[in-house]
């Protein structure tokens, strides 16, 4: 066996993981406060990255496009916050979940109407030249995503334990009702959550489009960081990056190893089958705190 | 057994008005592209229904169980000559049933979205393995197979009326069945299994068993609307149709028909069919030329999102509900004339 070979294909692995990760923060983040698993995540995502490239080749500057997407993407998610989920309060979670399908449709739909449905490229300005380490290449665009994926967890990790809304945060996550008796106002919070998934979701959106070009597709990128959350467990930022991890790099193995026997293409189900196995083992996922089944 | 009432009779006299006065109608069109696409969606739906709305187990995989079908009955139509159609079809059900109770394994041990989220495995996979495997398609590789010329007995089912008649028969025939069966036994052990595991439990439910019976009987009419949506509507059996937005649209169905009901099935599925028609000439006669095909579909999918958060929302009984509101409002009305007229 070329062990060479292998660890390149590995780190490639990871890396890709990384980017699987960088969506399924989003959902993490939604899902800890509100319990909601927002399937419109990947809508989100495509929906910023549409925004951000069209404004952009309008002529505005990279940090003004940046800002005012950043500004589009609060404002939808407060409205989504108020017209979708709080009237929904109380409903079954797999309602949530129904009612975010719906709104996938609704984002995806607006954000073609809006933008037009061609290919848009994106240039970060990042070169990708692969960088020589020991005899594997590695993309330089990939470490770049590592990084940004590194600053945001970090960022998110201080948000949530150090500071006072992040510990509003957790008090709304841990208990609703406590929470409104001590005076938090939730759809406040709810709303500055629904912001800072907004903030992921944009610079997921910019660099997965950087990578595949801004189109349709972006939005499918949902369904690869659902097999991410199963196995970290829903509601652990944790979580999300290590199950990110494992799902990239088996699913990058397994295409490589195994694929050739099988006739290729096992990258499609093949995440989806290692979250569910181990989902079986342990129903919570790596990190997940709550139990699955409730009475 | 369930008591035969006004509601039956009134479904009754919908199916002989289907079968005996609409085949009449001189429009292929009407047969083609509407009813018979419609009837494997309501079929399709009301397995879906039996599993997500009676059961409380939701899917999100119901395109692939339609393709197990759909190939099931083109693999043994081509391997065993001489199959009666009809054989055929209750075959593409039972081996959908046994995939369906293999993917529905991890309900045993997973609830609510864990569920819906592993039911995307079985989607993924399965459209993988049919289009991997030149063995499902008996070799064929264009990826698009034509089906094969179809028999009743001495009779060819070749035309859209035959179609038609064929798809509402079947249809028909297992709308019947679900009726016995959701208001039976079985139909009251996936409601007390939906509203609390526990509390079923208790009742001496057996929920293992209750999950993988709701499972198979779900799987069997999906595999079923399968093989119709391949044979007698599209007449191609390919996997890319099969993909998961079919399988969103027949969960829309029955969010938009009404879960746990019957009838929201069709109600759903005939709201599904009809909309993007009525979009398309609409919008081709409010703006022209400029509505193309990839604009309808762009605000089809809006009105789509629009009505299922709405639905969620103000109706989560669906257009069954509406219907039955209007029944009801009509009954207290008339009840009312009565009355006051009574009085005077």
């Amino acid at each position: 066996m070329d062990w060479g070979f292998f660890a390149g294909v590995a780190i490639a692995g990871l890396l890709a993981g990384v980017m699987y990760s960088l969506v399924a923060i989003g959902f993490v983040l939604i899902y800890k406060t509100s319990s909601v698993l927002n399937f419109a995540q990947g809508a989100m995502v495509l929906f910023a990255a549409l925004t951000f490239v069209s404004l952009h080749e309008e002529g505005l500057p990279f940090w003004v496009a940046f800002a005012v997407t950043l500004g589009a993407m609060i404002v939808l998610g407060i409205l989504i916050e108020a017209l979708v989920l709080r009237p929904l309060v109380n409903q079954p979670p797999i309602t949530l979940f129904l009612a975010t399908l719906g709104l996938s449709y609704v984002i995806e739909g607006a954000a073609q109407l809006f933008w037009g449905t061609q290919v848009h490229s994106l240039d970060l300005g990042i070169e990708d030249v692969p960088l020589p380490l020991n005899a594997i290449l590695i993309s330089q665009f990939d470490v770049f995503c590592a990084v940004v994926a590194g600053v945001i967890v970090a960022a998110l990790t201080i948000l949530f334990r150090y500071t006072r809304t992040g510990l509003a945060f957790r008090a709304a996550a841990e208990d609703q009702y406590a929470a409104l008796n001590t005076g938090l106002r939730l759809p406040v919070i709810w709303a500055s959550i629904w912001g800072v998934a907004g903030f992921v979701s944009l610079v997921a959106g910019l660099l997965w489009g950087a990578r595949t070009g801004v189109q349709f597709s972006l939005s499918l990128v949902v369904l690869k960081s659902l097999p991410v959350l199963v196995l970290g467990g829903f509601d652990s930022i944790l979580g999300a990056i290590v199950g990110g991890l494992i799902i990239g790099l088996t699913e990058t193995l397994a295409e490589v190893y195994i694929g050739p026997y099988v006739g290729g293409g096992i990258d499609q189900w093949i995440a989806y089958v290692i979250a569910l196995g181990f989902l079986l083992v342990r129903p919570t996922g790596l990190f997940g705190q709550r139990s699955v089944e409730r009475v | 057994m369930a008591r035969f009432n006004k509601l039956h009779a009134a479904a009754a006299a919908l199916f002989l008005l289907m079968a005996l006065v609409v085949p009449f109608i001189p429009s292929d069109y009407l047969f083609d592209a509407i009813l018979t696409p419609m009837l494997a969606i309501s079929l399709a739906a009301l397995g879906l229904n039996l599993l997500a709305g009676y059961a409380g187990q939701v899917s999100l995989g119901s395109a692939a169980f339609m393709a197990v079908g759909a190939f099931t009955a083109y693999n043994c139509l081509l391997r065993v000559p001489g199959l009666p159609l009809l054989v055929d079809l209750g075959l593409a059900g039972l081996v959908t049933a046994a995939v369906g109770v293999f993917f529905g394994l991890p309900s045993l041990r997973l609830q609510g979205f864990y569920l819906a989220v592993s039911t995307l495995a079985a989607q993924f996979f399965v459209q993988w393995a049919l289009t991997n495997f030149a063995w499902f398609s008996g070799g064929d590789t264009s990826g698009v197979i034509t089906t094969p010329p179809l028999f009743i007995g001495p009779m060819a089912i070749d035309s859209p009326v035959r179609r038609y008649l064929l798809s509402l028969l079947i249809v028909a025939a297992l709308t019947a069945l679900a009726v016995r069966l959701v208001s039976g036994r079985a139909g009251r052990e996936f409601l007390a299994v939906r509203d609390h595991e526990l509390a079923a439990r208790v009742l001496g439910v057996k929920i293992l068993r209750t999950k993988l019976f709701a499972c198979a009987v779900s799987s069997f009419y999906i595999g079923v609307a399968g093989a119709l949506w391949a044979f007698l509507y599209l007449r191609t059996v390919e996997p890319a149709g099969f993909d998961l937005d079919r399988s969103f649209e027949i969960l829309f169905v029955i969010i938009i028909g009404g879960l746990a009901s019957i009838r929201g099935a069709f109600l759903g599925a005939a709201f599904i069919v009809v909309l993007p028609l009525l979009l398309s000439r609409a919008g081709a006669a409010v703006f022209g030329s400029t509505f193309d095909s990839g604009l309808v579909d762009i605000v089809e999918k809006i009105i789509l999102g629009v009505l299922i958060i709405f639905f969620l929302r103000v109706e989560p009984a669906g257009l069954s509900a509406l219907v039955a509101r209007i029944r009801w409002q009509h009954i207290t009305r008339s009840r009312t004339v009565e009355t006051s007229g009574s009085l005077t």
